[in-house]
């Protein structure tokens, strides 16, 4: 009986893909002078990504949600200390192993069109240099599959308009087939259909099987698109929530994030007051203590992370 | 106050279609205006005009029937743009960048969030929600009597926008300051706007 449900469950929750546990990183600098020291940007960090989903990561600039993908990848500057567990697909995932696996198995949709080569045609771009018959294919196929004609592999971006460079940037994670796509920030500035075109082609790569984590700070985006919604706040996670809890308030566990959606507009547009603490000045407890009214002595402590109604949650004071 | 766009008309290059044709636009000091259009369609250069960045091909804006330019060194229409860091001069500290703005009062930097510790540093040290309330401030000088908000807010997370959203909406009331807004967050524009129009 036990061993049937076991099974019923492996079925039905989707595969790990990628699991971050404990995840902190920490910037080496000098302090005036000789001094050197540590700043701390990303503390206890945590982040599931599964097969077939998108897990949508949300919170304020300077939350630390770009470090995280650069984390992942690999690509941390050099002053830069990693401690925690990262797996993935079971394994442990070691510099070496990222090498290996990073725009393999593992892509990076950057943020900006800026990332594309000015000076490189399209098609050898999105080939990275390959000139075998069998990449030229593919790439006349990915064009196609974005409804861009062959011809546009030899265009250079400036011939392109910003939308098609859009849809350029995400081919380049389509040459290999990905496993984990890590897209930073790809619809700033788009309006809404277009944002939805470029979701809807995360949407297919996550049917294919990828685990999609799309970083964003546009929360009305990722709760159309996603189906994980991880809130970030100063550093570290605050809730990991699906994306239909946020239909409603009352389902929502951080107080963090309930002040995030009534800051929506069209859910009243309350702002509260202050800002998100800057890494030195971090507290040791919940980083949004100081701004939170539910605020009491556990929270200025380290706040555990504890599973509550199917997401997670770091607050003392969310009741099951 | 009348701010008036009369019959404008503008194009970047002039073998290329016209960015903006015949365009009519009237914004009074107690209204607060919202923008919409798709991308590419000129709301950015629209802005840039209304505000005497640009020169239109054709066409003229009035202030109570006045030109723009003749109403001499400071502008009373301000303009707020989209990227915070590319409007702000990176090597001078944020203290000498409100300075740039037209006496700005205190109250405001106070009511916008802008800790005094963040005067004494660099754009580079400061995150864009923290520099646009700089740019906020310092387009809200003493003799504003318009201000052109361009996508203010799309890189800001919802609790800062609507901090800074509030804010503004007082501030414009209390002042009467009239506001054109340019989003393309309907739900937003519904918020913040006494009418919308289309461009």
């Amino acid at each position: 009986m036990e061993i049937e449900e076991v099974k019923d469950r492996e079925e039905r929750e989707p595969e790990e893909l990628l699991h971050i546990e404990h995840l902190s990183v920490s910037f080496e600098q000098y302090q005036g002078g000789m001094e050197k020291g540590d700043l701390q940007v990303i503390r206890d960090l945590n982040v599931t990504i599964r097969k077939g989903e998108i897990t949508a990561v949300v919170g304020a600039s300077g939350s630390g949600k770009s470090l995280l993908a650069h984390a992942v990848l690999g690509i941390l500057p050099y002053n830069a200390t990693r401690r925690g567990k990262i797996n993935y697909r079971g394994q442990e995932l070691t510099q070496e192993r990222e090498a290996k696996l990073r725009g393999r198995e593992i892509v990076l949709v950057p943020q900006s069109i800026g990332f594309l080569d000015p000076l490189m045609k399209i098609g050898p771009q999105i080939r990275k240099g390959k000139k075998d018959k069998a990449s030229r294919k593919r790439v006349d196929a990915i064009l196609k599959g974005y409804s861009l004609k062959p011809e546009v592999g030899e265009l250079y971006p400036f011939e392109l308009s910003g939308g098609m460079n859009r849809r350029v940037l995400v081919s380049t994670a389509l040459m290999e087939t990905p496993r984990l796509v890590i897209a930073d920030e790809p619809t700033p500035g788009l309006e809404m259909k277009l944002a939805r075109r470029v979701m809807e082609h995360f949407r297919e790569l996550a049917d294919q099987g990828a685990g999609v984590l799309l970083i964003t700070h546009d929360l009305e985006l990722a709760m159309e698109t996603a189906d994980w919604i991880v809130v970030f706040y100063g550093g570290t996670t605050l809730e990991e929530a699906r994306a239909s809890d946020f239909q409603e308030e009352k389902l929502l566990r951080h107080p963090y994030t309930r002040a995030l959606w009534r800051a929506m507009p069209q859910n009243g547009f309350a702002a509260i007051p202050g800002t998100q603490p800057y890494a030195a000045h971090m507290p040791t407890g919940c980083p949004f203590g100081p701004r939170c009214s539910r605020c009491t002595e556990e929270c200025l402590q380290p706040v555990p992370w504890k599973e509550i109604r199917g997401g997670r949650v770091r607050c003392a004071h969310t009741e099951e | 106050m009348l701010l008036e766009a009369r019959d404008i008309t503008f194009c970047y290059d002039k073998n290329n279609r016209k960015i903006l044709e015949n365009f009519h636009l009237q914004v009074e000091s107690q209204e607060r205006v919202g923008l919409v259009a798709p991308s590419g369609f000129g709301k950015t250069t629209l802005c840039k005009i209304l505000a005497g960045y640009e020169q239109p091909e054709g066409g003229e804006v009035l202030l109570d029937g006045r030109p723009l330019s003749s109403y001499g060194r400071y502008c009373p229409v301000q303009m707020i743009w989209q990227h915070p860091e590319q409007v702000i001069n990176p090597r001078l500290r944020m203290k000498a960048v409100l300075e740039e703005g037209d006496q700005v009062e205190e109250r405001i930097v106070g009511e916008l969030g802008i800790e005094p510790e963040w005067l004494s540093r660099y754009p580079g040290e400061l995150s864009g929600g923290e520099l646009q309330r700089f740019c906020i401030a310092r387009a809200l000088g003493k003799r504003t009597r318009f201000l052109l908000a361009d996508e203010i807010s799309t890189m800001l997370d919802l609790i800062t926008q609507s901090q800074i959203w509030g804010f503004l909406m007082e501030e414009c009331t209390r002042r009467g300051i009239g506001l054109v807004a340019v989003s393309h967050s309907q739900p937003l524009l519904e918020r913040v706007c006494t009418r919308i129009q289309s461009l």
